[in-house]
């Protein structure tokens, strides 16, 4: 790259998804990061309960966010060539993790009634 | 529980707000420039491929009052890098097919014919309609020209049929030779790979070619059956030293015949045999497949007019601009970008990428009265596909110094997952964000 700037990187988005599609996946990453923010306020404690749940769903989160990549993009396990390779792999897999916990944490927040007040 | 309902209100409407403003945030990511410059001035690009867009929309978007026409006669755009991808099974030929018009701003003109002749002199370009474009500035971007009759016994509409392949070709010549070539690995037999003697794009395509195809015989299981010849019109593999003496080991590796100082000339698609100029004489190898890539030239317009270099690329007719600020050494206000410039390096996208802001830079300040600074080194890149799923990250300039990117992240001599991920996913982006202007 000659620059990476913000806006170029916003544009290589924008282009890669699509305008609308890459905005609307902003808002949502962003409305579940504000829900979460929400009932972490709302609860003003993290239920351990639900948190155990979310837990659960972190190693599913995080293969499928390894197994999508790789679908989209016609590759294996076996095309890691290299130590960066492996960060990336990690990075998407801990993407798709965090991103399934804090999904799964909100959603039954919000679902189920606060804890009693 | 009213406490909460009425938190929950005031929380969800606070949300509603900061969504919104990343929403108009979203719709407000035009680029910040300096301020524009005013002028008068007659700008006339020839081509509206790559680089011919991209100059369009920077311009329009740098200049005030200029009249910019940009003459192109095809409607398609075509996205070029996608070709490999298409040949290769893994896109659509419409991956790398869009409307040039999708891509130029409103205020630009568009002559949707192609140049006949240019005069530097009387600073006009004529169409092949007759009509006389007068300009103050011409960029030439017309790219360069594919001479299929360079090939004896060769015309396109072999293409598909009897193991001839023509990645080079265009959209649906890709997606046939695809079709050939998944033929050819599923049965078997001798593979030859090619490459011209001339100047030519992204020179390494006819390896990544080479490399896919032994790829899928692998995983076919038919690479028992399959011969792999790679025929190399000089000494060497890549013009690039360590790049090609990675080449040389990867070839070795992956158990190619290599023959060396072989340049095509002609076909016989019933025989299937391919003949060869060599420096013993006419040599002739089998296939069963092959992708024939021909000789490259300027376009007929620009190498019949008095634009190109006298003492070098001699028939070729490339433009003759100064390396570094791609302005022509005898008509000031023409400049090259692409692949017709006269330049030693860089007939790819990624070259125009960084072609483009130079010529940016020159034009705007030419006109503002001062002198331009950016200056191009002849950077170009080039996503070796070494199979699917991998990829080494080329990037060189004028010197052949290897200029990686991410230097000490991405190895540039790696067969790396990551390299692939980026020809895969974020290329075409980056390209469709350089043609508006943006990257």
């Amino acid at each position: 790259m000659e620059e990476l700037t913000l806006t170029t990187l916003l544009a290589v988005f924008e282009e890669m998804f699509g305008a609308g599609l890459f905005w609307i996946m902003v808002v949502a990453a962003l409305a579940i990061t504000v829900g979460y923010i929400y009932v972490l306020i709302r609860d003003r404690a993290v239920s351990w309960r639900k948190f155990l749940l979310a837990q659960l769903s972190v190693p599913i989160g995080a293969i499928v966010a390894v197994l999508f990549v790789q679908f989209v993009t016609h590759s294996g396990f076996g095309d890691i060539g290299g130590p960066v390779d492996v960060i990336v792999l990690l990075g998407i897999a801990v993407a798709g993790a965090i991103g399934a916990a804090i999904l799964v944490y909100t959603v039954q927040s919000l679902v189920s009634r606060p804890a009693s007040s | 529980m009213t406490d909460f309902l009425t938190d929950r209100r005031a929380f969800l409407k606070a949300s509603a707000a900061l969504l919104a403003a990343t929403t108009a945030f979203g719709g407000a990511t035009t680029r910040v420039r300096a301020q524009k410059v005013s002028t008068s001035a007659r700008i006339v690009i020839l081509g509206a491929g790559a680089a011919g867009t991209a100059l369009a929309n920077r311009l329009n978007d740098r200049l005030d009052g200029a009249s910019i026409t940009i003459i192109d006669g095809r409607s398609e755009h075509w996205y070029q890098p996608g070709f490999t991808l298409i040949a290769a099974g893994l896109k659509p030929a419409n991956y790398s097919v869009s409307e040039t018009t999708e891509w130029l701003p409103r205020d630009v003109d568009l002559i949707a014919e192609y140049a006949a002749d240019i005069d530097p002199e009387a600073k006009t370009v004529t169409t092949t309609s007759g009509t006389s474009v007068p300009y103050d500035y011409l960029i030439v971007a017309p790219g360069l020209r594919l001479n299929w009759e360079g090939i004896d016994g060769f015309s396109l509409d072999m293409v598909g049929e009897k193991g001839i392949g023509a990645v080079y070709a265009g959209p649906e010549y890709a997606a046939r030779t695809w079709a050939a070539m998944d033929r050819f690995t599923d049965e078997g037999g001798q593979g030859l790979f090619t490459r011209p003697a001339t100047e030519m794009k992204c020179a390494g395509a006819p390896l990544k070619y080479a490399f896919l195809t032994d790829d899928y015989a692998r995983r076919k299981g038919s690479r028992g059956n399959v011969e792999i010849t790679y025929a190399a019109h000089s000494g060497s593999l890549f013009g690039v030293p360590i790049v090609n003496e990675k080449v040389r080991m990867l070839f070795e590796d992956r158990g190619f015949n290599t023959v060396h100082n072989h340049v095509m000339r002609a076909i016989d698609a019933d025989r299937g045999i391919a003949t060869f100029n060599t420096p013993d004489g006419p040599q002739e190898l089998p296939f069963d497949f092959v992708n024939v890539i021909p000789p490259m030239t300027a376009p007929d317009v620009v190498r019949n007019s008095p634009l190109p270099w006298a003492d070098r690329w001699v028939g070729q007719g490339y433009v003759e601009v100064d390396p570094h600020t791609l302005r022509h050494t005898r008509y000031p206000e023409v400049f090259a970008a692409g692949d017709v410039a006269g330049v030693p390096k860089g007939k790819t996208a990624a070259s125009a990428k960084w072609q483009v802001p130079v010529v940016e830079d020159q034009i705007v300040s030419q006109i503002a009265g001062s002198e331009g600074t950016e200056r191009y080194n002849g950077y170009t890149s080039c996503p070796l596909i070494t199979r699917i799923g991998r990829a080494m990250l080329i990037e060189f300039d004028y010197n052949n110094n290897l200029v990686p990117s991410f230097p000490g992240v991405i190895a540039p001599l790696e067969e790396l997952w990551i390299s692939w991920l980026m020809k895969e996913v974020a290329l075409k982006a980056t390209y469709n964000a350089m043609l508006r202007g943006d990257a």
